[in-house]
């Protein structure tokens, strides 16, 4: 309401002048028109390139396409291939496996976060240093992890060395690659939901802590009923950009496998990604359908968290 | 004062004079290698062409090769240069369709150069009868080997399947994987399949199958199977391919714990970056397997090609002209360690690989671009991704083979 604040203010004052010109239409739905005038750039962008995109992919959807030449009208075509595709049932579990295992950043983060929630000398350091995967670029992280992996030379290879044992191709083993990724991919993540529970953990309120300890809670007690639901809000923000983040891993697969071996590390968006925009791609419609997919996947979460918000701030009012 | 200004309209007249007609002959170009070598050797040919046409003002734009892949598809149609680097074959094959490129048959028929010096390779240029581009440049694919490994073991060059098949088992016994290979990027794996096709059953039924011709089910391509798991099992390829890309594999070759290596000519500056010398690397043609079959060989070539947005098309035809002619070509080759397409142009004699390169491809029977050029792109993809399937988990060839069947049955369609 701050933004209707000084158009207000100009009306009223313009009222008070003895004297004025007849109101034209605009001064008189100042106060209405005020917000959405403010509202527009954002609006007529986000129209644009989010909500007009969104539509467009879907009807390319329906067609043929590589780009280039006429685009072919095949209906529902590319969505009965998808059902097809043993690369698409691939890509959509790796992607559940993403889901689940991404989450344990979660309770990790959180771990982490208590154990650093004390005042010990040097403890902005520590923080610091445990916040730094998060900082660094994801291309980095995949590639030090692809050389970790290296059983010629990575770490992972002289670990398994040392026990006497052959190491195994992590990211050239098909039942391996996925865990993988996804662990290199904690990394950073497990980082990023610290950060969000230390900050949480700045909130929590002292006195509500006290109580408990008067009530003689302690230990698991004290976390599971004093700590925890005062932590909710930054909770749900982490399982919020996490599960978004899972969906959309991208960025480590094509640093560390490019989807391979022969397909077994992809994941929805790389696959669509390789359908229809790398070296051998170019399949528009078929690109297209495959982002429809996880479109709708992704809007079965956004909506919840969207609705769960909507009655956060319901509530709050 | 009045003066002054009067000079300055007119000098700015001038001015937008000559710059007019220095417009007119502009031919701006994209090509696709900012590595040393090729960057030299391209320069230098353009820097000749600017020599023999004075009034031609070359602009000359170098991008990297995998960034000129994904952007020649905005360029062609947004903002066209005069002439692009592109691939033969296949690979040209959704831009002359979509009508990107220009029709240059004319200038294949008229110039005598071209027409008489380029009977080689001008099928690979040629689609819907019509030639589409002119090639600067290609290269010998064959088997690069460890000379100093050989020797100390006693091996010689294999020339049929059965030697190969002894060399590997006694490469193997001595401690030393046959084969180095990295199959992160696929393609690699390509040039192996190629290679035991092409011997296994000839060019023919390996263009008949990269053109959608023949199953991959049949019994002549399971036969081709049937021989690579056979060299596989006589020690075959390093492990952890998967995870290396061609460079990677290089490693184990330079540091002895792998012989031999199915790869291109443009490897050998590689080799020779790693630590190998002339003397330690060697080349031979890939061996015989089926007796008395005619030998094909893979010899991808580079070309230029002028797109049908091009301002300057006039300029641009004669660049490509004059880089055709045998000086030039033999001058770029030299440079970037390739072989002149143009069977007129001198070659580099001092080069071992190359003398044995021009031997290998002079004396084919037939051609072939490589299986990601022959093939359209999406089988191509699906094709190699079955390879190097196949390569980890032989037991899977059925499966492999079928599902590669049923993509091409779409494909092609």
């Amino acid at each position: 309401m701050a933004t209707a604040a000084l158009p207000e203010t100009e009306t009223t004052t313009r009222k008070a002048a003895p004297g004025g010109q007849p109101k034209s239409w605009y001064q008189k739905n100042r106060l209405q028109i005020a917000p959405w005038l403010f509202l527009a750039p954002a609006m007529l962008f986000f129209t644009v390139y989010v909500i007009a995109p969104i539509f467009q992919s879907m009807w390319i959807s329906f067609y043929a396409w590589d780009g280039l030449g006429e685009a072919e009208w095949v209906g529902l075509g590319n969505y009965s291939e998808l059902l097809d595709d043993d690369r698409f049932y691939t890509s959509l579990w790796n992607n559940l496996l993403w889901l689940v295992l991404y989450l344990l950043a979660v309770p990790a983060g959180l771990f982490i976060a208590l154990f650093l929630n004390q005042t010990v000398t040097g403890m902005r350091l520590y923080k610091s240093l445990f916040f730094f995967p998060f900082v660094i670029s994801q291309v980095v992280v995949g590639l030090i992890f692809s050389w970790f992996y290296n059983p010629n030379f990575g770490i992972v290879g002289k670990v398994w060395e040392f026990f006497g044992a052959v190491p195994p191709s992590i990211l050239g083993d098909e039942n391996f690659v996925t865990y993988g990724i996804i662990f290199a991919g904690l990394w950073p993540q497990i980082a990023y939901c610290m950060i969000l529970y230390l900050t949480g953990l700045n909130n929590v309120s002292p006195d509500q802590v006290e109580a408990g300890r008067l009530d003689g809670a302690k230990g698991w007690k004290m976390l599971r009923y004093v700590i925890l639901p005062q932590l909710w809000p930054a909770t749900f923000l982490a399982i919020v950009v996490t599960v978004i983040g899972a969906l959309r891993s991208f960025d480590m697969i094509a640093i560390m496998t490019q989807g391979g071996p022969y397909g077994s590390s992809n994941v929805l968006s790389y696959f669509m990604f390789e359908q229809a925009l790398s070296e051998y791609g170019f399949r528009m419609g078929y690109g297209s359908a495959i982002a429809v997919v996880l479109f709708l996947i992704m809007l079965v979460f956004i909506s919840y968290f969207l609705w769960n918000m909507y009655q956060d701030e319901k509530d709050g009012h | 004062m009045n003066s002054l200004f009067k000079t300055t309209i007119v000098g700015a007249f001038a001015a937008a004079l000559t710059l007019s007609s220095a417009f007119a002959g502009d031919l701006v170009i994209n090509f696709d290698d900012p590595n040393p070598a090729p960057k030299a050797g391209f320069e230098a040919a353009v820097e000749a062409f600017k020599a023999a046409n004075p009034d031609v003002n070359v602009t000359v734009n170098i991008n990297d090769r995998e960034a000129h892949k994904t952007a020649i598809r905005n360029f062609l149609s947004a903002d066209a240069p005069d002439i692009t680097a592109w691939y033969p074959g296949n690979r040209m094959a959704p831009f002359v369709d979509a009508g990107q490129f220009e029709d240059i048959s004319d200038l294949w028929a008229s110039d005598p150069n071209l027409s008489t010096s380029f009977e080689a390779i001008k099928p690979t240029m040629t689609r819907d009868g019509k030639q589409w581009g002119v090639p600067y440049s290609y290269y010998q694919w064959g088997v690069y080997y460890r000379k100093d490994i050989f020797d100390k073991m006693g091996l010689a060059e294999p020339t049929n399947w059965a030697e190969l098949l002894d060399v590997s088992k006694k490469l193997k016994e001595g401690g030393v994987t046959p084969f180095t290979i990295g199959t992160k990027f696929l393609w690699t794996a390509a040039g192996v399949f190629d290679y035991l096709n092409l011997r296994t059953n000839g060019y023919e039924v390996h263009n008949a199958l990269t053109a959608g011709e023949i199953k991959y089910t049949d019994p002549r391509i399971k036969k081709t199977f049937e021989n690579w798991k056979e060299l596989m099992d006589a020690g075959g390829f390093v492990d952890n391919h998967a995870t290396m890309s061609w460079q990677d594999a290089i490693a184990p070759f330079a540091n002895g714990d792998a012989a031999m290596y199915v790869m291109g000519n443009f490897s050998v500056a590689s080799y020779k970056d790693a630590g190998l010398t002339d003397d330690q690397i060697d080349f031979f043609q890939f061996p015989e397997i089926t007796p008395g079959l005619a030998r094909a060989e893979e010899a991808p070539a580079d070309a230029l090609f002028i797109p049908s947005g091009a301002k300057n098309k006039e300029d641009a035809r004669r660049f490509l002209a004059f880089i055709a002619q045998p000086e030039i070509q033999g001058e770029w080759n030299k440079t970037i360690g390739q072989l002149p397409p143009n069977s007129k142009a001198p070659i580099n004699t001092e080069d071992k690989f190359i003398v044995q390169g021009f031997e290998t491809v002079s004396t084919a029977s037939g051609l072939a671009q490589f299986f990601d050029r022959d093939a359209p792109a999406e089988m191509a993809k699906a094709g190699m991704e079955g390879f190097q399937e196949f390569m980890i988990k032989p037991e899977r060839l059925d499966a492999i083979l079928e599902r590669l069947d049923k993509i091409q049955e779409r494909v092609y369609k």
